[in-house]
């Protein structure tokens, strides 16, 4: 399958001591595709995504973007690439030290050498994009609510033009209204960019927006993927109980155990 | 045997730490103390640990040189030898209290803020984000800090060194009767040039030690805010442990110059 993809892992491990939470992880991405990988909270999906941007190392297994293995990369040669991403973090991860015009436009100035001024003026148009006026730019990130957070994170992910874009929780903690709103950014950003993605949620109307595919992880395990229609009649247990919410199904909630 | 096996364990767990801080450091040396330099995180930093530390090191620095004249008065008079004071002031500040007391509370106060303002940062992913946007957090965040501890401490203790000496002074002309001329004009004559450097080499190496530890604990802090609390605790513990050895340890190498 997919040779041509541009985000490709193969049989990708990892284990923190004796605990194993990617066990061979195959995925592939097309080129502007955008793929979404659902699953319950602590199965790996946050791991995954950091063992591709190398902020993790993966025990095993390859990872190819545009074909280019990557896991091997370090000092100079990560960064340059590391400037082909954008990354919208769970919790927005929002430089507290800065004003908010300076976090979205911190990797062009620190990681491009764009001239400040030209780098504000990127960041206002950028914030405008997301729907935040330019005073808002002034303000440091404490001072935000946490759906203006996710938008300045937005904001920041998409500053640089980036070619590959994910998006971890994008609507984790926000309410329906917002969460939509949210996902319109992601879905207008994403065509107007023509980025490659790959999102995380649990949030069952964002991945139906959001996706031309789904995967679902379980154990670090990708036990289904697909086409986004496809996901209401997968016919896979793990993913029905999932997108039904339901308590019951061969996915146990270590509840007990711990 | 428990206790062996408890005692083994300690060992273990000591030396792995002492492990991941070897392996921080070479990071910290070849990654944050390599170009790109970040010159403005270099003077935010100065600013923040010199600036703001000098209030604490300057009232510490006074009552020291204070309570040292008077004690060596004390201990002076029962030789007949009080007209020491205010050589041995000058000598005790410059050489030993002035760097090391500096040393403590800023470890108290700039050490635990690093750690956790870093530790934060890696809870909240921030230092991740760093990464992604293509900044390497050790040149980012850590060089600077460690530039800037080891060039603002000796400068703060250079002013420890001059207040804990008119501590000694005020004490010495105020309330133990010395003269002032006399007294200013021992201290000039009797001290070298070696006293002050060599305190002023401790500090900088105080330095280097509380802004690594502030990193390095505040890098590794896991697990929230509870985590960060740990780190912020650990970091300000390790610096005055490994300041106070380090003291020992340059004191020998100096002395025996
Ligand atoms: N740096 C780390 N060190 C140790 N364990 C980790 C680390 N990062 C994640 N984990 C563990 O890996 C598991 C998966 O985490 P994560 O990928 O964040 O889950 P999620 O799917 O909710 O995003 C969790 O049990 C977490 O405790
Ligand atoms: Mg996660």
């Amino acid at each position: 399958m997919e040779e041509n993809g541009h985000i490709v892992l193969k049989d990708v491990r990892k284990a923190f001591g004796p605990k194993h939470v990617l066990n061979g992880i195959n995925i592939s991405v097309p080129k502007g595709r955008s793929l979404v990988v659902i699953g319950g909270s602590g199965t790996g999906k946050s791991v995954m995504i950091k063992t591709i941007l190398g902020i993790i190392r993966p025990d095993s297994g390859s990872i190819t973007i545009g074909g280019e293995e990557v896991t091997k990369l370090s000092g100079k040669e990560r960064d340059q690439f590391l400037l082909r991403f954008g990354m919208l973090f769970q919790g927005a991860a929002l430089f507290d030290s800065l004003p908010v015009w300076e976090n979205v436009a911190f990797g062009l100035i620190q990681g491009r050498n764009t001239p400040r001024i030209e780098a504000r003026d990127i960041a206002i148009e950028k914030l405008r994009q997301v729907g935040l006026g330019p005073e808002v730019g002034a303000l440091y990130p404490a001072e935000l609510s946490g759906g203006m957070q996710k938008r300045v994170g937005l904001a920041r992910a998409v500053a640089a033009d980036p070619e590959i874009i994910f998006f971890d929780e994008p609507t984790t903690g926000l309410d329906p209204i917002m969460a939509d709103v949210i996902n319109n950014l992601i879905v207008d950003c994403v065509k107007r960019l023509g980025a490659t993605t790959i999102s995380i949620t649990h949030d069952m109307a964002s991945a139906r927006k959001i996706a031309d595919r789904i995967a679902m992880i379980h154990k670090g395990e990708i036990v289904w993927q697909g086409p986004a229609r496809a996901v209401d009649s997968s016919g896979n247990p793990y993913v029905d109980q999932f997108i039904h919410g339901r308590a019951e199904g061969p996915i146990q909630m270590e509840v007990l155990k711990a | 045997m428990n206790f062996l096996a408890n005692l083994g364990r300690v060992v273990l767990a000591l030396l792995a730490e002492i492990g991941r801080i070897v392996i921080f450091l070479k990071d910290a040396l070849l990654q944050g103390l390599t170009p790109t330099i970040y010159v403005r995180q270099i003077l935010e930093q100065m600013l923040r640990i010199g600036y703001n530390s000098l209030p604490v090191v300057g009232l510490t620095a006074f009552f020291t040189g204070g309570a040292l004249a008077l004690q060596i008065y004390l201990g002076g008079s029962r030789f007949n030898a009080e007209s020491l004071v205010s050589t041995i002031v000058a000598l005790g500040i410059t050489r030993e209290l002035g760097p090391v007391l500096a040393g403590l509370m800023v470890a108290g106060r700039v050490g635990a803020s690093i750690a956790a303002e870093l530790g934060t940062m890696r809870v909240t992913e921030q230092i991740d984000a760093l990464t992604t946007l293509a900044t390497n957090p050790f040149k980012y965040l850590v060089g600077p800090r460690i530039v800037a501890g080891v060039i603002t401490l000796p400068i703060l203790v250079g002013i420890a060194d001059t207040i804990g000496i008119m501590g000694g002074y005020i004490v010495g002309t105020r309330s133990l009767g010395f003269n002032s001329f006399a007294y200013i004009k021992n201290t000039v004559d009797f001290l070298h040039l070696d006293d002050v450097t060599s305190g002023l080499i401790k500090a900088a190496v105080f330095g280097f030690i509380i802004t690594l530890m502030g990193c390095y604990h505040g890098f590794n802090s896991k697990g929230g805010a509870q985590g960060v609390g740990r780190a912020t605790t650990n970091a300000v513990v390790s610096s005055a442990i490994l300041i106070l050895a380090a003291n020992f340890a340059l004191t020998s190498l100096l002395f025996s110059e």
